[in-house]
């Protein structure tokens, strides 16, 4: 398996004006392999954006390096290496430098060197690809909130990058919305390989992941599979996060006295469960 | 307060070439310390209607009733005034309404411009500091050194530090840990009850709309399509689906679960808790058949 990326021994602290200050990043280690789909969990504060504009060189670690597609990230081939990532940030808003959607989505491909007969299609494809088409003359700042959040996707996927980073990209779409963005995401690790590494509060997303790292005031706290990560409920409720809805509603009938044997994450197993041990006898 | 609006159409930049139409002949009627939640696809005008709520819109058609004000296209900024003291509104993005220069004055602004003394403003800060679970070191920090989840609750803050009457909420858990979200949306409902606040809550969260609303306003390309209770909205799965809604998770889980024994549960589960208590039951009768 190929490394994509590599955190070794990373710290970061963000300068403070009384001089004050706590490390944002605290001696984070982890590697992500190409095609692999991970998810970053951890309440408000705990690092994960910090760990996102590491990724891209927008913040350099103060100890430890940053390795991307097996080069230590520095300031000569930070734009090479940006070329290749995709990246939507947690406010669209801080992303859009065209004045129209297209411009906007056409931008870093003129930045990169794409030639214009690549690029129109290349504009309009990923447009699609989040139901924006028909939005391609309004101007990015004057959407409603999810389609800010839809172009900035769109943005990020028109690069074709070998590495998608998305920070809380879908946080404003509604539920079948969601599901749609995340499915051509899907779509695009199955055929061609793309890796993700995707910031989330969504716990249903989050089991959809490879590997899923839980960050806890700056501090790698866990790391594992989807179902590794949620059988550790109540450390994970105890630093602010939470456990899917099956895995709820499991521990609710429980304390109503319904018997369930095992852990169940998704709706389609814990149905399965109940019909199993109380139908199928 | 009691709010109604009456055939509410708005366009944005009515009369140029990028003129939009985003609302079109909306009613809606919200007596006032009811709680109303307002779902709807991407687009569909959630925002647009939100902000003609505390006058920052004004429509260009219909007329909004806020109490005893009216206000329609010709309505005068100074008629406003009464309503911005009133009206709170946490905007979807937290961004567009932070603005001091540290996380204090941001939350002091409110009150001592409605004419709170200063020393009172800043005791209110920090208690709200405190009650939206930011870490006390954040008061003396600009609010855009923030992650984004702490900007959601400096502004969320902001708008509570000046004891709004009518709280409007735009997706205000966008963003918070689940943890956060949990909480947040209790303390929301929690002034909302004991403080008799009409609460508006724009939400992607079905299960938030089911669990806290006495009301479901449905928006859908900039009409307002149904109006219900939680019950009467979540019953009819097939509508929601034209309008590209879905189920609340436990109001699906029901409906699998009623596949499963082959006859309904009765009630409509709104909150996980009555689900796993129907199922009990239900599985309890079967049992003893
Ligand atoms: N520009 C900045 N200046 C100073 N401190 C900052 C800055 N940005 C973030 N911080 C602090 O660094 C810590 C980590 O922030 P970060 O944005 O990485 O958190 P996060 O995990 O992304 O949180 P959220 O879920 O709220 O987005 C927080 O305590 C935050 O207050
Ligand atoms: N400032 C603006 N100028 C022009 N058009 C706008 C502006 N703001 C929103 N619109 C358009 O008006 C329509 C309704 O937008 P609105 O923001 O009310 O949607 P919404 O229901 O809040 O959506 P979301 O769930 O994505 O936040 C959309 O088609 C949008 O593109
Ligand atoms: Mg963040
Ligand atoms: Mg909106």
């Amino acid at each position: 398996m190929k490394e994509i990326l590599s955190l070794d021994h990373v710290s970061y602290t963000y300068e403070s004006e009384d001089g004050e200050s706590r490390k944002a990043i605290d001696d984070v280690s982890f590697t992500v392999w190409d095609g692999e789909w991970i998810a970053i969990v951890g309440h408000n504060g705990s690092g994960k954006s910090t760990l996102a504009k590491m990724m891209i060189g927008l913040l350099f670690p103060e100890e430890g390096s940053v390795n991307v597609f097996l080069e230590k990230l520095d300031a000569e081939n930070i734009w090479d290496i940006r070329s290749r990532i995709g990246i939507v940030f947690q406010n669209p808003d801080n992303q859009f430098v065209g004045s129209t959607v297209q411009d906007d989505v056409a931008f870093a491909l003129e930045n990169n060197g794409v030639p214009f007969e690549q690029m129109v299609p290349r504009v309009h494809e990923s447009l699609a690809q989040v139901n924006m088409a028909g939005f391609l003359d309004h101007e990015p700042h004057h959407l409603s909130g999810g389609q800010k959040q839809r172009v900035a996707i769109a943005g990020a996927l028109a690069m074709q990058p070998k590495l998608l980073i998305l920070d809380e990209a879908t946080s404003m779409l509604d539920p079948q919305g969601r599901d749609e963005v995340i499915k051509v995401v899907d779509d695009l690790k199955r055929t061609t390989g793309l890796t993700v590494i995707s910031i989330t509060h969504d716990l249903e997303e989050v089991l959809l992941a490879d590997k899923v790292i839980v960050m806890n005031d700056g501090k790698l706290m866990l790391t594992g599979k989807p179902e590794e990560i949620f059988a550790h409920g109540e450390e994970l409720e105890a630093i602010g996060l939470d456990l899917p809805f099956a895995s709820r509603l499991s521990r609710y009938l429980r304390q109503a006295g319904v018997e369930i044997q095992g852990e169940h994450t998704t709706e389609e197993e814990l149905v399965n469960e109940l019909w199993t041990s109380h139908f199928n006898k | 307060m009691d709010i109604s609006l009456q055939q509410v159409g708005y366009s944005y930049a009515k009369g140029t070439p990028f003129e939009k139409r985003a609302l079109f002949e909306v009613n809606a009627s919200i007596e006032s310390g009811s709680y109303t939640a307002v779902i709807g696809h991407t687009g569909s005008g959630k925002s647009t209607l939100l902000l003609h709520l505390n006058g920052l819109l004004k429509p260009t058609e219909g007329v909004v009733r806020i109490g005893n004000v009216s206000i329609t296209a010709d309505t005068k900024a100074k008629e406003l005034k009464e309503i911005r003291r009133n009206v709170g509104i946490v905007f979807q993005f937290p961004e567009h309404q932070l603005f001091e220069e540290t996380v204090e004055k941001d939350i002091m602004f409110g009150p001592m411009n409605f004419g709170v003394p200063a020393e009172e403003a800043r005791q209110r800060a920090h208690e709200l500091i405190k009650l939206l679970g930011l870490p006390e070191d954040v008061a003396q920090k600009s609010p855009f050194d923030l992650s984004g989840g702490q900007m959601r609750r400096v502004a969320i803050a902001g708008v509570l530090a000046f004891k709004p009457s009518i709280l409007i909420l735009d997706e205000p858990t966008a963003g918070l840990d689940p943890r956060g979200r949990k909480e947040i949306m209790e303390l929301f409902n929690k002034l909302h009850k004991e403080e008799g606040l009409t609460t508006i809550l724009v939400t992607h969260s079905m299960e938030d709309a089911a669990m806290y609303a006495d009301q479901v306003l449905v928006m859908h390309e900039g009409r307002s399509v149904i109006v219900g209770t939680p019950e009467e909205v979540f019953a009819d799965a097939e509508r929601l689906k034209s309008f590209r809604l879905g189920l609340p998770r436990s109001v699906a889980f029901q409906r699998d679960f009623e596949k499963l024994i082959g006859r309904p549960l009765g009630r409509l589960a709104l909150t996980e808790g009555q689900l796993a208590s129907s199922i009990a039951a239900a599985l309890k009768e079967e049992g003893e058949r």
